[in-house]
């Protein structure tokens, strides 16, 4: 069912507004992996705004959804979600990454109120969904654990161990996504290290691979709506991305896996974030 | 941290059962009265004999293949659900194949993961040294929230097993491959995490040893008592982390001779860590660590290994003697309080 046009509207307002804070994130911890949290932003804006069941005000309910950021790097484009969705205050992203702050580069769950597992080296977090996804399972919980994976960190082989039990043990309540935005740090994956075929790879490993456009909210919600409801495979969402989205100097440019950005630079992104409608 | 008086697990016959036996069954019998506990191993769930856990709840035991880093994630995935997960393979595959996961999943999020780690030193020593494992006690007491112990034998890892289940956070437990005598006769003692334990009182020198060294200086004090009429103490450090620096400081200021003896690499292990708590107390003594002396050891035996080591009875005895030989009173810059 397609979605309401209101509901889409909402969407893409919140994405937007999450984009904006991303770039004064940039900006207040003196430098963040711009590019790939705002190739994330539409996914996790239709995740916490639509699908997760999750409470701010009783962080660790025992019954909430799990979001793991496998791709811990994108901190500064997750941590301000957990703001926007009343964790905490906006206006405390200011200390981001400063001294005795609970907000670096890399979440860390046992600070970040709402952040389910500490990420940054990567590879790690498709097993602790495995693990989070058996353990939900043996206590009879409805729950879904999202694991978010970058492209480039597919190249660690422990994805694939992950990948293997996921699909072994039919983890069916934990739902992948891959922020399939085509760079890494020295620059595009099929170039350092090709993961092409990509889907088919997933196929392989057992997994209902249903591939879209990670910028479109109609897509994704399809995505997400069977996922959800997925009772024989585990699915895994490869979402195409562009890495810098919604900032048209950013979008595609390795120069800004990692960035930081002056008044002016700021000024010029958050002016081509408004013009872009989203 | 919890204290472990007597036990139930008098069944557990350590004169014929090894270390791992005795860990698989009491975990086992852990799992009847606690269904929050969880196993998870990677291929090896009889080799580390979690299997007798896995025989007895199939339905909260995973086995996730040879996949040792996948294998620390699930744990870590499994204690985040609200479990705890005893978490079992080698101790080589632990500490270095695993050990970012241990530390960056586990650890770091303080998560009640248990690992027990089986062959630990030189225990499967005809295995070669990819299977060897002199590296764990430095690895793993360098990892911050993580709490180190190396049982000196089967009863009293069926003890350090029930403590830990009811400890906060990581704890990791090495056992060797299991087939040495037990050192205790009965587990009629008081089991207690970071409380070392006297084996027996000694006044020249004491010998502070964890693992399968505890029996073995037990047997080096008898003999150097009988023959060289030395009177040695001998402590069972089961717990590297947290150390016991008390137990460590009253040798010191007793015996003023101290002799580590552990069956790991004598750089970062359980030496190192007695030596730090000598050298920051301020109190002299003549010391050494006794162990692996930075080397791959060979191929062999265990009980071959352990001979050509000095890590027997005879070898200890050398050890002392050597110690014993060493004039520290006499140098006249020495200020002995």
């Amino acid at each position: 069912m397609p979605m309401a046009s209101s509901e889409k509207q909402l969407l893409l307002d919140t994405a937007q507004d999450l984009r904006l804070s991303l770039i004064d994130v940039m900006a207040w911890s003196g430098g963040s992996h711009i590019g790939g949290s705002l190739s994330i932003v539409d996914i996790l804006t239709i995740l916490y705004f639509k699908y997760l069941k999750v409470d701010p005000k009783n962080p660790t309910w025992e019954d909430r959804d799990r979001v793991i950021l496998s791709k811990g790097h994108a901190g500064a484009g997750y941590i301000p979600v957990l703001a926007k969705k009343g964790f905490f205050p906006k206006e405390e992203l200011k200390s981001f990454n400063h001294f005795g702050s609970p907000f670096a580069m890399h979440p860390d769950s046992n600070k970040v109120i709402g952040c389910d597992v500490s990420t940054g080296s990567l590879g790690h977090g498709l097993s602790i969904a495995a693990g989070i996804g058996l353990g939900s399972r043996y206590l009879k919980k409805q729950y879904k654990t999202i694991c978010i994976l970058g492209d480039g960190e597919c190249c660690e082989g422990s994805v694939w161990e992950a990948a293997m039990s996921v699909a072994h043990f039919k983890l069916t309540n934990v739902i992948t996504v891959v922020d399939r935005n085509r760079l890494m740090i020295d620059g595009f994956t099929e170039d350092i290290m090709s993961l092409e075929p990509f889907g088919e790879k997933w196929r392989s490993f057992g997994f209902e691979v249903i591939e879209i456009d990670g910028h479109d909210f109609d897509q994704l919600d399809d995505a997400f709506a069977k996922a959800w409801s997925a009772a024989e495979k585990p699915v895994l969402i490869l979402a195409n991305t562009i890495k810098g989205k919604g900032v048209d100097f950013m979008e595609n440019n390795v120069v800004y896996h990692y960035a930081s950005g002056d008044s002016a630079v700021c000024e010029k992104a958050k002016s081509s974030i408004l013009k872009g409608g989203q | 941290m919890a204290i472990i008086t007597g036990t139930n697990w008098n069944a557990y016959d350590a004169a014929t059962m090894t270390a791992r036996e005795i860990y698989g069954r009491t975990l086992a019998d852990l799992g009847k009265a606690n269904p929050k506990i969880v196993g998870v191993t990677a291929d090896l769930a009889k080799t580390t004999a979690i299997v007798h856990f896995a025989d007895a709840f199939p339905d909260r035991f995973f086995n996730v293949g040879i996949a040792e880093q996948n294998m620390f994630g699930v744990a870590a995935g499994l204690a985040k659900a609200g479990l705890i997960p005893f978490a079992s393979t080698m101790a080589i595959f632990t500490c270095l194949r695993g050990g970012e996961q241990v530390r960056t999943d586990i650890a770091y999020q303080n998560l009640p993961v248990k690992i027990i780690a089986t062959h630990a030193g030189i225990s499967f020593g005809h295995a070669g040294t990819t299977h060897h494992c002199t590296e764990d006690l430095a690895v793993m007491r360098s990892i911050a929230n993580m709490t180190v112990i190396c049982p000196a034998d089967g009863i009293e890892t069926s003890k350090a097993v029930q403590a830990c289940a009811y400890t906060p956070g990581p704890v990791y437990i090495r056992i060797g491959r299991g087939f040495e005598p037990p050192c205790y006769e009965s587990d009629h003692y008081t089991y207690e995490i970071g409380k070392a334990i006297t084996m027996k009182e000694g006044s020249d020198l004491t010998i502070i040893c964890c693992g399968i060294a505890v029996l073995q200086s037990l047997q080096a004090a008898k003999t150097l008592a009988e023959q060289d009429n030395i009177s040695v103490r001998v402590i069972n450090m089961h717990t590297i982390k947290p150390l016991d620096r008390e137990a460590v400081i009253k040798a010191v200021t007793e015996t003023r001779r101290i002799l580590t003896v552990e069956e790991h690499n004598v750089l970062g292990g359980l030496g190192d860590a007695v030596a730090s708590v000598i050298a920051e107390s301020g109190k002299g003594c003549v010391f050494r660590k006794h162990g692996i002396q930075d080397t791959f050891a060979t191929i062999g035996y265990a009980e071959d290994l352990y001979a050509h080591y000095g890590l027997d009875a005879n070898g200890i005895v050398d050890q002392v003697r050597s110690i014993l030989g060493m004039e520290f009173e006499e140098d006249e810059n020495w200020d002995d309080e």
